[in-house]
């Protein structure tokens, strides 16, 4: 089931970019390099040589700032996605709709300006993103879009916690994942009253979902143009 | 002394014990090599200190944690239970098909917790006896549907609030942490929607807390005190680097903490005998 959900996210989203689907392809090489020193050293080599080189893209840091700049940029993707949405409005879009989603716009920017105070000098640069595959003029498109961009921002805040080492930190994540648990839930009503939590994201146990970072940017990824190097990612 | 016999003995309770030890039994190995090269007048405090590691208060505070949060989604769980039970109370149609969803997600917390505090060694606290009155508070709680929704609205965000203050302390182990944020956002998800339903009864509300506004009325203050901060990590979040982010927005785009004390505050009107 898991996979065919994400499966079914990867449809909608469309595919990876080339090069982030060479990372994952490499560290499940690294995984399987076997246990003890031996990888360890494959993976200590890797991340040397990464860090040295000029063409891996932007790096996210290590520890908890990997971590802060890795929400940095899906609140980036997120506030670009809603500006558009906002500035090109589609036909249909009532009142009520433009006044939740500018809503929305404007957590999205809270948390994108949030972030890139906090991290200072350690904060990546401006994204630049490629919303191409997405049709503006079209509801069903958007809030496609927007509905997918939500439940996986949730799920990639549940999948980073455990990563966190401050518990401050900890706690500021968690202030933002339930306020975008909260659009992911209106965002489904909007597009089918009675879907914020149904089957497809919320499993028999009544858990939400986790995503590793790299299984997050394996969806984001196609939206993203500035070249982003995973490997100081943890998970 | 046989350490071995001491473990022996915590696996007959905890079948878990090696692996919380360590996930590798190398590890036990180079533990048992160390024991035989020191003193053994020293080998109990090296053993209380590798037990310690394992559960110590850790252990203790992650399940006391659990406990909590068992007891609230006991009530919210119960609560539903009723609720769909009250004949003529929710309209049928979406009303009763959102109720009946999120109830069944409560009860599935309500297992989930339990059979985790049951792994981890401990005993599952007991469902109290409820009062959704509150003492008198909310009379018509399961007669008029409107004050039905509005106390959902208030036990939806405190659940909220309730999670997002205990996640420090589950810290120490990372698959009960992850867990615990996997039933926050459902029950952010939950309060998004239950508010929706408001809404569309007339209720000033959003799927969002803005400020510390309730819709509901001074009966429920405790539930939304402190959600009015725009300030986080000492960064003022309204117009923050020349964005036009209002107080409202400010506000809306975090969600607040609440201390377990904050919530018991909120919890005990609602439990028919005090007993924490």
């Amino acid at each position: 089931m898991k996979n065919q959900r994400n499966e079914e996210d990867q449809l909608f989203l469309e595919k990876a970019d080339g090069f982030l689907t060479a990372n994952v392809q490499r560290r499940s090489f690294l995984k399987y390099a076997g246990a003890g020193a031996a990888s360890l050293a494959l993976l200590a080599a890797g991340c040397k040589k990464d860090m040295n080189s000029d063409d891996m893209g932007v790096s996210f840091g290590t520890g908890d700032t990997a971590v802060l700049n890795y929400a940095y940029a899906l609140e980036q993707l997120e506030a670009a996605f809603y500006i558009q949405v906002l500035n090109f409005p589609y036909e249909s879009m009532n009142a009520n709709e433009k006044s939740l989603l500018t809503d929305i716009r404007d957590h999205e920017i809270a948390h994108r300006e949030f972030f890139k105070s906090a991290l200072g000098t350690n904060a990546i640069p401006d994204l630049k993103v490629n919303f191409s595959s997405i049709n503006f003029n079209s509801r069903d498109s958007v809030l496609g879009t927007a509905k997918a961009f939500e439940d996986l921002g949730v799920s990639a805040y549940n999948g980073a916690g455990q990563y966190i080492a401050l518990g401050d930190y900890l706690v500021l994540a968690g202030k933002i994942v339930s306020v975008e648990a909260r659009h992911a839930a209106l965002i489904r009503d909007l597009i089918s009253n009675g879907t914020f939590a149904d089957n497809t994201v919320i499993d028999a146990m009544g858990l939400d979902k986790s995503r590793s970072p790299q299984e997050v940017f394996a969806i984001a990824g196609a939206y993203v143009v500035t070249k982003i190097n995973l490997n100081t990612l943890p998970g | 002394m046989n350490i071995q016999n001491i473990l022996d003995e915590i696996e007959k309770v905890d079948a878990n014990i090696y692996d919380r030890i360590s996930p590798r039994r190398k590890a036990m190995q180079s533990f048992f090599n160390i024991g035989s090269k020191i003193a053994l007048s020293a080998v109990p405090l090296a053993l209380g200190s590798m037990l310690n590691k394992a559960y110590g208060q850790t252990t203790d505070t992650i399940v006391g944690v659990l406990q909590f949060a068992l007891t609230l989604e006991q009530l919210e769980s119960e609560f539903y239970d009723t609720g769909l039970k009250s004949a003529g109370l929710i309209p049928s149609g979406a009303p009763m098909g959102a109720i009946t969803t999120i109830c069944q997600h409560e009860k599935s917390h309500v297992k989930f917790l339990q059979d985790t505090i049951t792994s981890l060694g401990a005993k599952p606290g007991t469902k109290p006896a409820f009062d959704f009155t509150a003492k008198g508070t909310f009379p018509t709680v399961f007669s008029n549907y409107d004050t039905f929704l509005a106390v959902a609205q208030a036990f939806e965000d405190t659940g909220v609030r309730a999670y997002k203050g205990q996640a420090g302390n589950l810290k120490g182990n990372a698959g009960v942490l992850t867990a615990a944020l996997n039933i926050h956002s459902v029950e952010a998800r939950h309060a998004s929607h239950i508010r929706q339903m408001r809404k569309g009864r007339g209720a000033d509300v959003k799927p969002w807390i803005t400020l510390n506004n309730s819709g509901i009325g001074a009966a429920v203050n405790n539930v939304y005190a402190g959600e009015e901060i725009t300030m986080q990590a000492m960064l003022e979040i309204t117009n923050i680097n020349g964005q036009a982010i209002s107080a409202n927005a400010a506000s809306e785009a975090f969600d607040e903490p609440l201390s377990k004390d904050q919530v018991l505050q909120i919890v005990t009107p609602f439990l028919a005998l005090i007993f924490f």
